[in-house]
């Protein structure tokens, strides 16, 4: 069967292919837009930690024989940790400043982080194979679906759609969005607001380290693999808005989708179509698909 | 006061005509001057309208190519070469800007930065640019048909003389009425546009002005080197023009003169600084830190924007500051 001179299996193979890195844009971006809620920071260095994610399951298996369920949950961990160090050493002083600041700073801290990598790993690829539960793949009739890619879609839609949940239902996320309205004011009312920042900002980098580990058998790890991400998911952000929390979830996925149709269609555009958009979006919708005119 | 800064660039430029006969490698002093210029004009944007643009790099590699492109395919001179680099660093700005306006504060670097990011991807893939290769063999030609400009010499007194005239034109428009109202821009905005000024379009005339200028400083190095490269346009570079504002002193207009020289060097050089380094302290580790540069700027860019927010000359004018407040 085909589909404007495509095959249909072709077309659907990349449509799958565009909803993985749909999930990474899609988890990459809500992190960003949480911390950008809370913090008021740009955080640069989001592709960094989703490498050091990828990086990490690598090295589990490499020198402790730790496999991929157990980094899938240690990764973020200690990414996690990570991010809280480097929120209270060095974020949490410049919060007054210029929102600029913030950009900088974690664009230096990537290069260090991404540095220091390199300096033992260079930048050729590593290899990783997915968990023999999830290799191979499943022949649907009308295609054959990859067991790992499925998963990842899977794993990425739970964690966006529990991101969504515990933030717009629950009392947790009741606080967290009253952080992001007035700070002063919810600090007024007994709550430990320094303290829900760090804790938001660890959970942040927790997802792009989660992302991070979800593309180590999909994507060649190297110290290099979250610098050209980052920039599209900054794209992402300015076609979403930062408003919104499903609406960075939506047009993550989306993104993907018209990103996987692109490569069928017209392979050369595939690396562009996403920044064409951002201009577009910009021109009739300036504040973003779900975005507010402030 | 004025006159002792007077003095200061007065004795930089006699410096800068001496250098050659100083032992300094003209095509090194020139490169430097570039990136000065580069400098210089990212920092008109940030340092007096606030607008941090993450995409300069495009400008500068956009004109690299331009420059490069007329002066080896069509055989134009280098005066139209240089033209024509500035004219196409100043179109982009004009096309950037339209999009990246629209939007303020940390929207407006991350719209530049992927609108860069999309022109990075055009260059590796156009046909001219000689994608991963970039574009060799680039004639340095005759000034106005009459100046041969293939000694070395030659090329950096020409050099020297654009740098400055175009260092100048920095300096006239942060002080004229123009620079004013950019000035009250970023200030208060609102009261900007109270007081009857169109400010999108201020902006969008000093983003053009600051992207055409980096074209200039990008066009003049295709002259100087003969090639320009993929490199020019990545987004490092962008990152590398920002960390020279930066360090050299955001918003002073001999900070990104000192900043871009310090980056430079530091790039150039930082593998003798290690082997140094390795000798004094014994820890072999260093003796790879030639490799490490982005480990190294990141260093700089976390304790410059931890510690250090004024930069070089930023501080030497607080500190002079306080010394005459205490006279």
């Amino acid at each position: 069967m085909e589909i404007f001179g495509r095959p249909l299996s072709a077309m659907l193979s990349q449509l799958l292919l565009g909803l993985v890195n749909g999930s990474f844009y899609a988890i990459l971006s809500l992190g960003l837009a949480v911390i950008f809620g809370l913090l008021n920071v740009i955080n640069f260095a989001h592709g960094a930690l989703f490498m050091l994610g990828a990086v990490l399951a690598w090295m589990g298996l490499e020198y402790l024989g730790v496999n991929y369920w157990v980094m899938l949950f240690a990764a973020p961990l200690i990414v996690a940790l990570l991010g809280i160090v480097i929120e209270r050493l060095f974020l949490k002083r410049i919060y007054k400043l210029d929102h600029l600041y913030g950009l900088l700073l974690t664009l230096g801290l990537t290069l260090v982080i991404e540095g220091v990598l390199r300096s033992f790993y260079g930048v050729s690829g590593l290899p990783y194979s997915a968990p023999e539960a999830l290799s191979g793949a499943t022949d649907l009739g009308f295609m054959v679906l990859p067991n790992y890619r499925a998963w990842v879609v899977l794993a990425s839609l739970v964690v966006c759609v529990g991101t969504w949940y515990v933030i717009e239902r629950t009392k947790l996320g009741a606080y967290l969005r009253a952080g992001t309205e007035n700070p002063r004011l919810v600090e007024a009312f007994g709550v430990n607001v320094p303290l829900m920042v760090t804790l938001t900002y660890g959970f942040g980098v927790a997802l792009a380290a989660f992302a991070g580990v979800l593309a180590a058998p999909v994507i060649q790890i190297s110290p290099l693999m979250g610098q050209n991400l980052i920039i599209v998911v900054f794209a992402v952000v300015v076609i979403g808005g930062m408003g919104s929390i499903l609406g960075s979830i939506l047009t993550g996925l989306g993104l993907g989708i018209i990103e996987g149709f692109t490569k069928v269609f017209y392979p050369e555009a595939s690396s562009t179509v996403v920044f064409v958009i951002m201009a577009i979006v910009l021109l009739f919708r300036p504040a973003g698909l779900f975005g507010k005119e402030k | 006061m004025v006159n002792k800064q007077f003095l200061g660039y007065a004795l930089l430029l006699l410096a800068l005509i001496a250098a050659p006969f100083l032992g300094a490698y003209p095509i090194l002093v020139i490169k430097l001057l570039c990136f000065a210029l580069f400098a210089s004009a990212f920092n008109l944007l940030l340092g007096f309208t606030g607008f941090l643009s993450f995409g300069h790099a495009a400008f500068l590699g956009s004109a690299g190519y331009a420059a490069g492109h007329v002066m080896k395919v069509w055989g134009w001179t280098p005066e139209l070469g240089l033209l024509a680099g500035m004219v196409a660093g100043a179109a982009l700005g004009g096309l950037f800007g339209l999009f990246a306006i629209r939007r303020q504060g940390i929207y407006f670097s991350m719209i530049t930065l992927a609108l860069a990011q999309m022109f990075f991807f055009f260059c590796l893939q156009a046909p001219f640019t000689g994608g991963e290769d970039g574009l060799q063999g680039v004639p340095r030609g005759k000034l106005f048909g009459l100046l041969d400009l293939s000694s070395d010499l030659v090329m950096y007194y020409v050099g020297l003389v654009i740098v400055v005239a175009a260092f100048l034109l920095i300096v006239r428009t942060v002080h004229s009425p123009f620079g004013q109202i950019l000035k009250a821009i970023k200030e208060n905005e609102p009261r900007a546009i109270s007081l009857g000024y169109d400010t999108n379009r201020f902006k969008l005339i000093a983003f053009m002005i600051s992207a055409g200028l980096s074209g200039l400083a990008g066009a003049l190095k295709t002259e100087v080197l003969g090639f320009a490269t993929l490199s020019d346009v990545h987004w490092s570079m962008s990152g590398s023009v920002i960390l020279m504002t930066l360090v050299g002193g955001l918003g002073t207009l001999s900070g990104p003169l000192v900043g871009a020289a310090v980056v430079i060097a530091l790039e150039n050089k930082l593998g003798e600084v290690g082997n140094w380094i390795a000798a004094v302290s014994g820890i072999e580790w260093f003796k790879s830190l030639g490799e490490s540069v982005s480990l190294v700027t990141g260093l700089i860019f976390v304790v410059c924007v931890m510690a250090f927010r004024r930069g070089i000359m930023g501080e030497i004018i607080a500190l002079r500051d306080r010394l005459r407040a205490k006279r």
